[in-house]
Protein backbone atom coordinates (compact mmCIF):
# COMPACT_ATOMS: atom_id res chain seq x y z
CA UNK A 1 0.00 0.00 0.00
CA UNK A 2 1.34 3.28 -1.01
CA UNK A 3 2.03 6.07 1.62
CA UNK A 4 -0.83 9.09 1.26
CA UNK A 5 1.49 11.84 0.17
CA UNK A 6 -0.85 14.61 0.61
CA UNK A 7 -1.04 16.22 4.58
CA UNK A 8 -3.09 18.58 5.87
CA UNK A 9 -2.79 21.76 6.86
CA UNK A 10 -5.70 23.66 9.37
CA UNK A 11 -5.74 27.87 9.19
CA UNK A 12 -8.37 28.63 11.69
CA UNK A 13 -10.77 28.91 12.64
CA UNK A 14 -9.67 31.42 15.26
CA UNK A 15 -6.08 32.34 13.58
CA UNK A 16 -3.92 35.40 14.78
CA UNK A 17 -4.16 36.07 11.17
CA UNK A 18 -7.39 36.50 10.42
CA UNK A 19 -9.91 38.76 12.01
CA UNK A 20 -12.89 36.72 11.13
CA UNK A 21 -13.91 33.31 12.07
CA UNK A 22 -13.07 31.34 8.88
CA UNK A 23 -11.37 27.72 8.13
CA UNK A 24 -9.13 26.47 5.56
CA UNK A 25 -7.55 23.29 4.70
CA UNK A 26 -4.73 23.41 2.78
CA UNK A 27 -3.59 19.98 1.39
CA UNK A 28 -0.06 20.35 0.91
CA UNK A 29 2.61 18.04 -0.94
CA UNK A 30 5.72 18.91 0.59
CA UNK A 31 5.42 22.75 -0.16
CA UNK A 32 3.07 22.73 -2.77
CA UNK A 33 -0.79 23.21 -2.24
CA UNK A 34 -2.74 20.43 -4.18
CA UNK A 35 -6.14 21.11 -2.99
CA UNK A 36 -7.88 23.62 -0.94
CA UNK A 37 -11.04 23.32 1.16
CA UNK A 38 -13.02 26.00 2.60
CA UNK A 39 -15.39 26.00 5.28
CA UNK A 40 -17.39 29.15 6.67
CA UNK A 41 -20.64 29.50 8.45
CA UNK A 42 -19.04 31.28 11.55
CA UNK A 43 -20.51 34.26 11.19
CA UNK A 44 -23.87 33.85 9.56
CA UNK A 45 -26.60 35.40 11.18
CA UNK A 46 -29.41 35.44 9.14
CA UNK A 47 -29.63 38.98 8.22
CA UNK A 48 -31.84 38.21 5.14
CA UNK A 49 -34.43 36.50 7.49
CA UNK A 50 -34.29 39.37 10.00
CA UNK A 51 -34.84 41.88 7.34
CA UNK A 52 -38.57 40.50 6.30
CA UNK A 53 -39.20 41.96 10.04
CA UNK A 54 -38.19 45.37 9.90
CA UNK A 55 -39.68 48.38 8.49
CA UNK A 56 -37.98 49.88 4.73
CA UNK A 57 -36.81 52.74 7.05
CA UNK A 58 -35.26 49.68 9.52
CA UNK A 59 -33.39 48.10 6.96
CA UNK A 60 -30.61 49.96 6.23
CA UNK A 61 -29.85 49.86 9.43
CA UNK A 62 -29.71 46.31 9.48
CA UNK A 63 -28.09 45.66 6.36
CA UNK A 64 -24.97 47.75 7.50
CA UNK A 65 -24.27 45.77 10.00
CA UNK A 66 -23.51 42.59 7.41
CA UNK A 67 -19.98 43.79 7.50
CA UNK A 68 -18.23 46.38 9.13
CA UNK A 69 -15.45 47.69 6.30
CA UNK A 70 -18.03 47.91 3.67
CA UNK A 71 -20.73 50.29 5.91
CA UNK A 72 -22.05 52.00 3.28
CA UNK A 73 -21.82 49.37 0.48
CA UNK A 74 -25.37 47.16 1.60
CA UNK A 75 -27.16 50.40 2.72
CA UNK A 76 -26.38 51.88 -0.54
CA UNK A 77 -27.48 48.74 -2.58
CA UNK A 78 -30.65 48.30 -0.11
CA UNK A 79 -31.88 51.71 -1.06
CA UNK A 80 -31.48 51.47 -4.58
CA UNK A 81 -33.34 48.19 -4.45
CA UNK A 82 -35.93 50.17 -2.36
CA UNK A 83 -36.57 52.80 -4.85
CA UNK A 84 -35.98 50.88 -7.62
CA UNK A 85 -39.56 48.96 -6.29
CA UNK A 86 -41.32 52.24 -6.66
CA UNK A 87 -39.35 54.07 -9.40
CA UNK A 88 -38.33 56.50 -7.29
CA UNK A 89 -35.65 59.40 -7.96
CA UNK A 90 -33.79 61.28 -4.98
CA UNK A 91 -32.60 64.91 -5.10
CA UNK A 92 -29.31 65.80 -6.70
CA UNK A 93 -27.75 66.71 -3.49
CA UNK A 94 -28.29 63.36 -1.91
CA UNK A 95 -27.24 61.83 -5.00
CA UNK A 96 -23.52 63.69 -4.44
CA UNK A 97 -23.75 62.86 -0.53
CA UNK A 98 -24.34 59.66 -1.27
CA UNK A 99 -21.50 59.36 -4.23
CA UNK A 100 -19.10 60.83 -1.39
CA UNK A 101 -19.76 58.77 0.94
CA UNK A 102 -19.70 55.49 -1.07
CA UNK A 103 -16.45 56.71 -2.00
CA UNK A 104 -14.52 57.97 0.51
CA UNK A 105 -15.44 54.60 2.28
CA UNK A 106 -13.44 52.97 -0.77
CA UNK A 107 -10.31 54.52 0.22
CA UNK A 108 -10.64 53.53 4.02
CA UNK A 109 -11.23 49.99 2.99
CA UNK A 110 -8.29 49.63 0.38
CA UNK A 111 -6.15 51.42 2.75
CA UNK A 112 -6.95 49.10 5.37
CA UNK A 113 -6.35 46.24 3.00
CA UNK A 114 -3.16 47.43 1.95
CA UNK A 115 -2.22 47.49 5.61
CA UNK A 116 -3.33 43.91 5.97
CA UNK A 117 -1.43 42.75 3.13
CA UNK A 118 1.74 44.29 4.19
CA UNK A 119 1.17 42.65 8.06
CA UNK A 120 0.21 39.20 5.96
CA UNK A 121 3.86 39.34 4.34
CA UNK A 122 5.61 40.88 7.49
CA UNK A 123 6.48 43.82 6.22
CA UNK A 124 4.19 45.75 9.08
CA UNK A 125 5.96 49.10 8.69
CA UNK A 126 3.36 49.19 5.43
CA UNK A 127 0.72 47.86 8.12
CA UNK A 128 1.34 50.87 10.23
CA UNK A 129 1.89 53.28 7.29
CA UNK A 130 -1.25 52.61 5.95
CA UNK A 131 -3.67 52.73 9.20
CA UNK A 132 -1.82 55.88 9.75
CA UNK A 133 -3.27 57.55 6.78
CA UNK A 134 -6.32 55.57 7.05
CA UNK A 135 -7.08 57.64 10.40
CA UNK A 136 -7.44 61.24 8.31
CA UNK A 137 -10.40 59.25 6.58
CA UNK A 138 -11.77 57.77 9.73
CA UNK A 139 -12.04 61.84 10.78
CA UNK A 140 -13.24 63.18 7.90
CA UNK A 141 -16.34 60.53 8.29
CA UNK A 142 -16.79 61.47 11.95
CA UNK A 143 -16.71 64.85 10.93
CA UNK A 144 -19.20 65.05 8.46
CA UNK A 145 -21.23 61.96 9.23
CA UNK A 146 -20.78 61.56 13.22
CA UNK A 147 -19.43 58.50 13.63
CA UNK A 148 -16.36 56.21 12.74
CA UNK A 149 -17.68 53.41 10.81
CA UNK A 150 -21.49 52.98 10.13
CA UNK A 151 -22.40 55.73 9.35
CA UNK A 152 -26.35 55.02 9.02
CA UNK A 153 -26.43 58.07 6.03
CA UNK A 154 -28.61 56.34 3.77
CA UNK A 155 -32.80 56.25 3.78
CA UNK A 156 -35.02 55.34 1.14
CA UNK A 157 -35.73 58.13 -0.78
CA UNK A 158 -32.37 60.08 0.44
CA UNK A 159 -29.59 60.48 3.18
CA UNK A 160 -30.17 61.08 6.61
CA UNK A 161 -28.39 63.99 7.53
CA UNK A 162 -27.01 66.82 5.34
CA UNK A 163 -23.33 68.23 5.36
CA UNK A 164 -22.57 71.40 6.72
CA UNK A 165 -21.21 74.17 4.46
CA UNK A 166 -18.08 74.91 7.18
CA UNK A 167 -17.56 71.37 7.02
CA UNK A 168 -16.93 71.05 3.45
CA UNK A 169 -13.31 72.66 3.75
CA UNK A 170 -11.91 70.74 6.06
CA UNK A 171 -12.93 67.45 4.01
CA UNK A 172 -11.43 69.02 1.36
CA UNK A 173 -7.91 69.76 3.49
CA UNK A 174 -8.01 66.10 4.50
CA UNK A 175 -8.62 64.86 0.76
CA UNK A 176 -5.59 66.99 -0.37
CA UNK A 177 -3.53 65.61 2.16
CA UNK A 178 -4.27 61.87 1.17
CA UNK A 179 -2.55 62.54 -1.98
CA UNK A 180 0.80 62.71 -1.07
CA UNK A 181 0.93 59.13 0.73
CA UNK A 182 -1.21 57.34 -2.14
CA UNK A 183 1.07 58.31 -4.57
CA UNK A 184 3.84 57.48 -1.93
CA UNK A 185 2.59 54.11 -1.87
CA UNK A 186 2.41 53.97 -5.58
CA UNK A 187 5.91 54.59 -5.62
CA UNK A 188 6.62 51.82 -3.02
CA UNK A 189 4.48 49.21 -4.63
CA UNK A 190 6.01 49.89 -8.17
CA UNK A 191 9.47 50.05 -6.90
CA UNK A 192 9.87 48.12 -3.47
CA UNK A 193 12.35 44.96 -4.38
CA UNK A 194 11.27 42.80 -1.59
CA UNK A 195 7.03 43.72 -3.00
CA UNK A 196 8.42 42.94 -6.64
CA UNK A 197 9.60 39.37 -5.56
CA UNK A 198 6.90 38.44 -2.80
CA UNK A 199 3.68 39.28 -5.10
CA UNK A 200 4.86 39.00 -8.77
CA UNK A 201 3.70 35.59 -10.51
CA UNK A 202 1.84 34.75 -7.20
CA UNK A 203 -1.72 33.55 -7.17
CA UNK A 204 -2.45 34.29 -10.90
CA UNK A 205 -5.67 34.78 -11.94
CA UNK A 206 -6.09 34.51 -15.58
CA UNK A 207 -9.08 36.17 -17.36
CA UNK A 208 -11.00 33.40 -18.28
CA UNK A 209 -10.48 32.11 -14.87
CA UNK A 210 -12.27 35.39 -14.10
CA UNK A 211 -15.09 34.91 -16.34
CA UNK A 212 -15.74 31.48 -15.20
CA UNK A 213 -16.10 32.13 -11.89
CA UNK A 214 -17.86 35.73 -12.34
CA UNK A 215 -14.93 37.29 -9.94
CA UNK A 216 -15.85 41.02 -9.15
CA UNK A 217 -14.04 44.27 -8.32
CA UNK A 218 -10.18 44.50 -7.45
CA UNK A 219 -9.91 40.67 -8.51
CA UNK A 220 -11.36 40.75 -12.08
CA UNK A 221 -9.96 43.95 -12.90
CA UNK A 222 -6.45 43.19 -11.51
CA UNK A 223 -6.91 40.08 -14.45
CA UNK A 224 -7.84 42.94 -17.37
CA UNK A 225 -11.77 42.15 -17.02
CA UNK A 226 -13.06 45.45 -17.11
CA UNK A 227 -16.48 45.14 -15.02
CA UNK A 228 -17.37 48.24 -13.34
CA UNK A 229 -21.31 48.78 -12.14
CA UNK A 230 -20.56 52.22 -11.66
CA UNK A 231 -20.03 52.87 -15.61
CA UNK A 232 -21.96 49.78 -16.48
CA UNK A 233 -24.96 50.57 -15.08
CA UNK A 234 -25.20 54.37 -13.52
CA UNK A 235 -26.66 55.18 -10.33
CA UNK A 236 -26.45 58.00 -7.87
CA UNK A 237 -24.19 60.72 -9.23
CA UNK A 238 -21.80 58.04 -10.92
CA UNK A 239 -22.85 59.53 -14.39
CA UNK A 240 -22.51 63.27 -13.49
CA UNK A 241 -18.92 62.70 -12.42
CA UNK A 242 -15.41 62.23 -14.37
CA UNK A 243 -13.62 58.98 -13.24
CA UNK A 244 -12.08 55.90 -15.17
CA UNK A 245 -11.72 52.40 -14.43
CA UNK A 246 -8.57 50.93 -13.45
CA UNK A 247 -7.72 47.83 -14.89
CA UNK A 248 -4.02 45.76 -14.88
CA UNK A 249 -3.69 42.60 -17.04
CA UNK A 250 -1.64 39.66 -15.38
CA UNK A 251 -3.75 38.72 -12.65
CA UNK A 252 -1.28 38.51 -9.70
CA UNK A 253 -1.46 39.31 -6.36
CA UNK A 254 0.84 42.33 -7.60
CA UNK A 255 -1.64 43.78 -9.89
CA UNK A 256 -4.05 43.14 -7.11
CA UNK A 257 -2.00 45.80 -5.19
CA UNK A 258 -2.01 48.25 -7.97
CA UNK A 259 -5.50 48.43 -8.80
CA UNK A 260 -6.35 49.11 -5.41
CA UNK A 261 -4.08 51.74 -5.07
CA UNK A 262 -4.91 53.43 -8.16
CA UNK A 263 -8.27 53.81 -7.80
CA UNK A 264 -7.73 55.31 -4.11
CA UNK A 265 -6.77 57.57 -6.38
CA UNK A 266 -9.66 57.87 -8.55
CA UNK A 267 -11.90 58.03 -5.54
CA UNK A 268 -9.81 61.11 -4.41
CA UNK A 269 -11.15 62.70 -7.81
CA UNK A 270 -14.89 61.83 -7.09
CA UNK A 271 -14.80 62.63 -3.27
CA UNK A 272 -13.37 66.19 -4.57
CA UNK A 273 -15.87 66.80 -7.36
CA UNK A 274 -18.43 65.70 -5.10
CA UNK A 275 -17.29 68.09 -2.85
CA UNK A 276 -17.45 71.23 -4.97
CA UNK A 277 -20.69 70.58 -6.89
CA UNK A 278 -22.20 70.54 -3.17
CA UNK A 279 -21.04 74.14 -2.59
CA UNK A 280 -23.83 74.59 -5.53
CA UNK A 281 -26.27 71.70 -4.92
CA UNK A 282 -29.15 73.10 -2.91
CA UNK A 283 -32.36 70.90 -3.49
CA UNK A 284 -33.12 69.13 -0.21
CA UNK A 285 -31.43 65.97 0.78
CA UNK A 286 -34.82 63.74 1.29
CA UNK A 287 -37.54 63.45 -1.46
CA UNK A 288 -39.99 62.06 1.94
CA UNK A 289 -41.20 59.03 0.08
CA UNK A 290 -43.57 57.68 2.33
CA UNK A 291 -45.30 54.71 0.43
CA UNK A 292 -43.61 51.93 -1.12
CA UNK A 293 -45.79 49.99 -3.78
CA UNK A 294 -45.96 46.02 -4.30
CA UNK A 295 -43.38 44.99 -6.75
CA UNK A 296 -39.92 44.01 -7.11
CA UNK A 297 -36.41 46.00 -7.25
CA UNK A 298 -32.69 45.11 -7.48
CA UNK A 299 -30.35 47.45 -6.54
CA UNK A 300 -26.64 47.66 -7.22
CA UNK A 301 -23.20 49.24 -5.91
CA UNK A 302 -19.17 48.43 -6.92
CA UNK A 303 -18.34 47.83 -3.21
CA UNK A 304 -14.87 48.31 -2.74
CA UNK A 305 -13.91 44.15 -3.59
CA UNK A 306 -16.81 43.80 -5.76
CA UNK A 307 -20.73 44.26 -6.70
CA UNK A 308 -22.68 44.01 -4.01
CA UNK A 309 -26.38 43.34 -5.06
CA UNK A 310 -30.04 43.75 -3.39
CA UNK A 311 -33.21 42.44 -4.25
CA UNK A 312 -36.46 43.63 -2.21
CA UNK A 313 -39.76 42.14 -2.91
CA UNK A 314 -42.89 44.46 -1.50
CA UNK A 315 -46.59 43.35 -0.94
CA UNK A 316 -47.44 47.03 -0.40
CA UNK A 317 -46.70 46.66 3.45
CA UNK A 318 -44.43 48.23 5.10
CA UNK A 319 -42.04 45.47 5.15
CA UNK A 320 -40.29 43.51 2.80
CA UNK A 321 -41.90 40.02 2.09
CA UNK A 322 -38.58 38.70 0.72
CA UNK A 323 -34.65 40.29 1.18
CA UNK A 324 -31.74 38.66 -0.87
CA UNK A 325 -28.08 40.15 -0.79
CA UNK A 326 -25.53 38.86 -2.77
CA UNK A 327 -22.07 40.01 -1.73
CA UNK A 328 -18.93 40.21 -3.97
CA UNK A 329 -16.49 38.16 -1.71
CA UNK A 330 -19.56 35.06 -2.30
CA UNK A 331 -18.12 35.46 -6.20
CA UNK A 332 -14.59 36.18 -5.43
CA UNK A 333 -13.93 33.18 -2.73
CA UNK A 334 -14.58 30.21 -5.11
CA UNK A 335 -11.01 31.83 -7.08
CA UNK A 336 -9.02 30.78 -4.52
CA UNK A 337 -9.43 27.17 -5.40
CA UNK A 338 -7.34 28.37 -8.96
CA UNK A 339 -5.01 30.98 -7.49
CA UNK A 340 -3.84 29.54 -4.61
CA UNK A 341 -3.53 25.75 -5.77
CA UNK A 342 0.16 25.06 -7.06
CA UNK A 343 1.51 27.81 -5.03
CA UNK A 344 3.77 26.89 -1.96
CA UNK A 345 2.44 27.47 1.70
CA UNK A 346 3.68 30.67 2.52
CA UNK A 347 2.12 32.43 -0.30
CA UNK A 348 -1.10 30.87 0.40
CA UNK A 349 -1.93 33.38 3.20
CA UNK A 350 -1.16 36.78 0.58
CA UNK A 351 -2.94 35.08 -2.44
CA UNK A 352 -6.12 34.13 0.34
CA UNK A 353 -6.13 37.85 1.54
CA UNK A 354 -5.39 38.78 -2.12
CA UNK A 355 -9.27 39.30 -3.27
CA UNK A 356 -9.93 40.88 0.22
CA UNK A 357 -12.66 38.67 0.96
CA UNK A 358 -14.79 39.26 3.85
CA UNK A 359 -16.74 36.54 5.35
CA UNK A 360 -19.59 38.46 7.73
CA UNK A 361 -21.40 39.17 4.25
CA UNK A 362 -20.95 35.60 2.18
CA UNK A 363 -21.92 32.99 5.08
CA UNK A 364 -24.96 31.94 3.90
CA UNK A 365 -26.89 28.41 5.05
CA UNK A 366 -27.69 25.19 3.58
CA UNK A 367 -27.54 21.89 5.39
CA UNK A 368 -26.33 19.20 2.58
CA UNK A 369 -26.14 15.77 3.30
CA UNK A 370 -22.93 14.53 2.47
CA UNK A 371 -23.68 11.25 0.89
CA UNK A 372 -26.64 12.17 -1.04
CA UNK A 373 -25.88 15.70 -1.89
CA UNK A 374 -29.54 16.61 -0.77
CA UNK A 375 -30.28 19.59 0.57
CA UNK A 376 -31.78 19.26 3.80
CA UNK A 377 -32.76 22.49 5.39
CA UNK A 378 -34.52 24.59 2.94
CA UNK A 379 -36.63 27.94 3.82
CA UNK A 380 -39.26 25.67 5.22
CA UNK A 381 -37.19 24.51 7.74
CA UNK A 382 -35.55 28.25 8.51
CA UNK A 383 -38.99 29.71 9.04
CA UNK A 384 -39.39 27.03 11.74
CA UNK A 385 -36.40 27.53 13.20
CA UNK A 386 -36.69 30.81 13.50
CA UNK A 387 -40.65 30.42 14.44
CA UNK A 388 -39.44 28.11 17.34
CA UNK A 389 -36.97 30.46 18.45
CA UNK A 390 -39.44 33.30 19.13
CA UNK A 391 -42.08 30.30 21.30
CA UNK A 392 -39.30 29.43 23.28
CA UNK A 393 -38.53 33.43 23.92
CA UNK A 394 -42.20 34.21 24.69
CA UNK A 395 -42.03 31.54 27.38
CA UNK A 396 -39.09 32.64 28.54
CA UNK A 397 -39.94 36.40 28.91
CA UNK A 398 -43.63 35.48 29.89
CA UNK A 399 -44.06 37.68 33.18
CA UNK A 400 -42.15 40.51 30.98
CA UNK A 401 -44.67 39.98 27.49
CA UNK A 402 -47.69 40.50 30.09
CA UNK A 403 -46.35 43.87 30.99
CA UNK A 404 -45.78 44.76 27.63
CA UNK A 405 -48.64 43.45 25.66
CA UNK A 406 -51.28 44.57 28.15
CA UNK B 1 -4.56 34.22 43.14
CA UNK B 2 -4.39 37.83 44.62
CA UNK B 3 -0.43 38.26 43.28
CA UNK B 4 -1.38 36.63 39.31
CA UNK B 5 -4.42 39.15 39.54
CA UNK B 6 -2.11 41.99 40.21
CA UNK B 7 0.17 41.05 37.70
CA UNK B 8 -1.94 40.95 35.10
CA UNK B 9 -3.02 44.62 35.80
CA UNK B 10 0.41 45.41 34.53
CA UNK B 11 1.12 44.68 30.78
CA UNK B 12 -1.99 42.96 29.55
CA UNK B 13 -1.54 40.63 26.94
CA UNK B 14 -4.79 40.20 24.73
CA UNK B 15 -6.57 37.53 22.36
CA UNK B 16 -8.70 38.90 19.72
CA UNK B 17 -11.94 36.44 19.64
CA UNK B 18 -14.28 37.08 16.78
CA UNK B 19 -17.57 35.34 16.81
CA UNK B 20 -19.72 36.22 14.65
CA UNK B 21 -18.86 39.67 14.37
CA UNK B 22 -19.25 42.00 11.55
CA UNK B 23 -15.65 43.10 11.79
CA UNK B 24 -16.25 46.67 12.84
CA UNK B 25 -15.14 46.14 16.47
CA UNK B 26 -12.69 43.62 14.85
CA UNK B 27 -10.86 46.79 13.11
CA UNK B 28 -11.28 48.95 15.95
CA UNK B 29 -9.25 46.48 17.92
CA UNK B 30 -6.34 46.54 15.30
CA UNK B 31 -6.87 50.55 14.52
CA UNK B 32 -5.90 50.32 18.59
CA UNK B 33 -2.33 48.97 17.63
CA UNK B 34 -1.33 51.21 14.76
CA UNK B 35 0.51 54.49 15.04
CA UNK B 36 -2.61 57.06 16.13
CA UNK B 37 -3.70 54.94 19.40
CA UNK B 38 -0.68 52.92 20.04
CA UNK B 39 -1.69 51.00 22.94
CA UNK B 40 1.94 48.55 22.92
CA UNK B 41 3.05 51.81 24.55
CA UNK B 42 1.02 50.88 28.23
CA UNK B 43 1.88 46.86 27.26
CA UNK B 44 -1.14 46.26 25.38
CA UNK B 45 0.21 43.25 22.97
CA UNK B 46 -2.57 41.63 20.73
CA UNK B 47 -1.02 37.84 20.61
CA UNK B 48 -1.14 34.54 18.44
CA UNK B 49 -2.79 31.94 21.36
CA UNK B 50 -5.28 32.14 23.41
CA UNK B 51 -2.74 30.24 25.82
CA UNK B 52 -0.09 33.63 26.12
CA UNK B 53 -3.33 35.81 26.70
CA UNK B 54 -4.36 37.90 29.84
CA UNK B 55 -7.62 38.83 28.39
CA UNK B 56 -9.58 37.75 25.62
CA UNK B 57 -11.60 40.16 23.59
CA UNK B 58 -14.87 38.70 22.75
CA UNK B 59 -16.66 40.81 19.60
CA UNK B 60 -20.09 39.59 17.99
CA UNK B 61 -23.18 38.09 18.49
CA UNK B 62 -21.71 34.53 18.61
CA UNK B 63 -23.96 32.21 16.22
CA UNK B 64 -24.65 28.40 17.07
CA UNK B 65 -21.07 27.47 14.84
CA UNK B 66 -19.02 29.80 16.61
CA UNK B 67 -20.35 29.43 19.95
CA UNK B 68 -18.92 25.64 20.88
CA UNK B 69 -15.34 27.13 19.32
CA UNK B 70 -15.36 29.90 21.45
CA UNK B 71 -16.43 28.13 24.78
CA UNK B 72 -13.38 26.04 23.74
CA UNK B 73 -11.35 28.56 23.29
CA UNK B 74 -12.09 30.17 26.41
CA UNK B 75 -11.72 26.94 28.26
CA UNK B 76 -7.96 26.93 26.67
CA UNK B 77 -6.86 30.26 28.17
CA UNK B 78 -4.31 30.54 31.25
CA UNK B 79 -6.45 31.52 34.17
CA UNK B 80 -7.36 33.76 35.68
CA UNK B 81 -8.06 35.53 32.48
CA UNK B 82 -10.36 38.71 32.12
CA UNK B 83 -13.37 37.86 29.26
CA UNK B 84 -14.17 41.44 27.56
CA UNK B 85 -17.52 41.88 25.29
CA UNK B 86 -16.48 44.76 22.87
CA UNK B 87 -19.38 46.58 21.10
CA UNK B 88 -23.08 46.42 21.52
CA UNK B 89 -23.47 42.67 19.33
CA UNK B 90 -21.51 40.82 22.35
CA UNK B 91 -22.85 42.83 25.14
CA UNK B 92 -26.54 42.53 24.48
CA UNK B 93 -26.68 40.94 20.97
CA UNK B 94 -28.50 44.25 19.78
CA UNK B 95 -30.35 43.49 16.31
CA UNK B 96 -29.80 39.85 15.85
CA UNK B 97 -31.25 38.84 18.89
CA UNK B 98 -34.22 37.63 16.77
CA UNK B 99 -32.29 35.51 14.76
CA UNK B 100 -32.71 31.68 14.43
CA UNK B 101 -28.64 31.31 14.42
CA UNK B 102 -28.13 33.29 17.50
CA UNK B 103 -28.58 31.08 20.91
CA UNK B 104 -27.76 32.83 24.09
CA UNK B 105 -25.60 36.17 24.91
CA UNK B 106 -21.95 35.58 25.59
CA UNK B 107 -22.64 36.51 29.41
CA UNK B 108 -24.44 32.86 29.36
CA UNK B 109 -21.45 31.06 28.17
CA UNK B 110 -19.01 32.69 29.91
CA UNK B 111 -18.25 35.06 33.30
CA UNK B 112 -17.40 38.45 31.57
CA UNK B 113 -15.80 41.08 33.06
CA UNK B 114 -16.24 44.30 31.18
CA UNK B 115 -18.43 45.45 29.00
CA UNK B 116 -17.76 48.44 26.54
CA UNK B 117 -20.89 49.27 24.56
CA UNK B 118 -20.95 51.00 21.10
CA UNK B 119 -21.30 50.04 17.53
CA UNK B 120 -18.47 50.16 17.33
CA UNK B 121 -17.20 51.72 20.24
CA UNK B 122 -14.52 54.16 19.81
CA UNK B 123 -11.04 53.32 20.25
CA UNK B 124 -11.30 55.67 23.34
CA UNK B 125 -13.69 53.88 24.99
CA UNK B 126 -11.79 50.38 24.90
CA UNK B 127 -8.87 51.79 26.20
CA UNK B 128 -11.16 53.38 28.67
CA UNK B 129 -12.84 50.39 29.32
CA UNK B 130 -9.83 48.60 29.82
CA UNK B 131 -8.42 50.82 32.20
CA UNK B 132 -11.85 50.93 34.33
CA UNK B 133 -11.50 47.06 34.23
CA UNK B 134 -7.90 47.13 36.04
CA UNK B 135 -8.78 49.88 38.51
CA UNK B 136 -12.08 48.01 39.99
CA UNK B 137 -9.31 44.59 39.89
CA UNK B 138 -6.40 46.60 41.74
CA UNK B 139 -9.49 48.05 44.12
CA UNK B 140 -11.04 44.33 44.77
CA UNK B 141 -7.59 43.60 45.95
CA UNK B 142 -7.16 46.14 48.32
CA UNK B 143 -10.16 45.37 50.01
Amino acid sequence: MTPNRTQIIPIGPYHPLQEEPEFFKLHVEGEKVVKLDIEIGYNHRGIEKLAEGLTYDQVPFLVERVCGICSTSHPFACVNAIEDVGGFDIPERAKYIRTFVGELERIHSHLLWLGLAGHFLGYNTVWMWAWKYREPVLDCFELLTGNRNHYAMFKPGGVRRDFEDEDLPTAMRILDGLERPLLMFAKIAMADPVLQARLKNVGVLTYEDCVELGALGPTSRASGVPWDVRRDHPYAAYDLVEWDVVTTENGDVFDKVVVRVLEMLESVKICKQCLEKLREVRDGIDANYKEIPPGEGIGHHEAPRGEVFHYVRSDGSNRPIRYKIRAPSFMNVPTNNRAVVGYTVSDATITLAAIDPCYCCTERTIVVDADSGKQLMGWKELLRLSQEKTRKLMEKYKSRMDRVWI
Amino acid sequence: MSLKIKALTKSIWVFHLAASPCNNCDIEILDLLTPRYDVERFGIQLVGSVRHADAILVTGSMNRKARQRLKRVIAQAAKPCFVIAIGNCSCSMEMFANSYNQMECLDNVSEVHAYIAGCPPKPEAMIQGVVALIQAQLAALKK
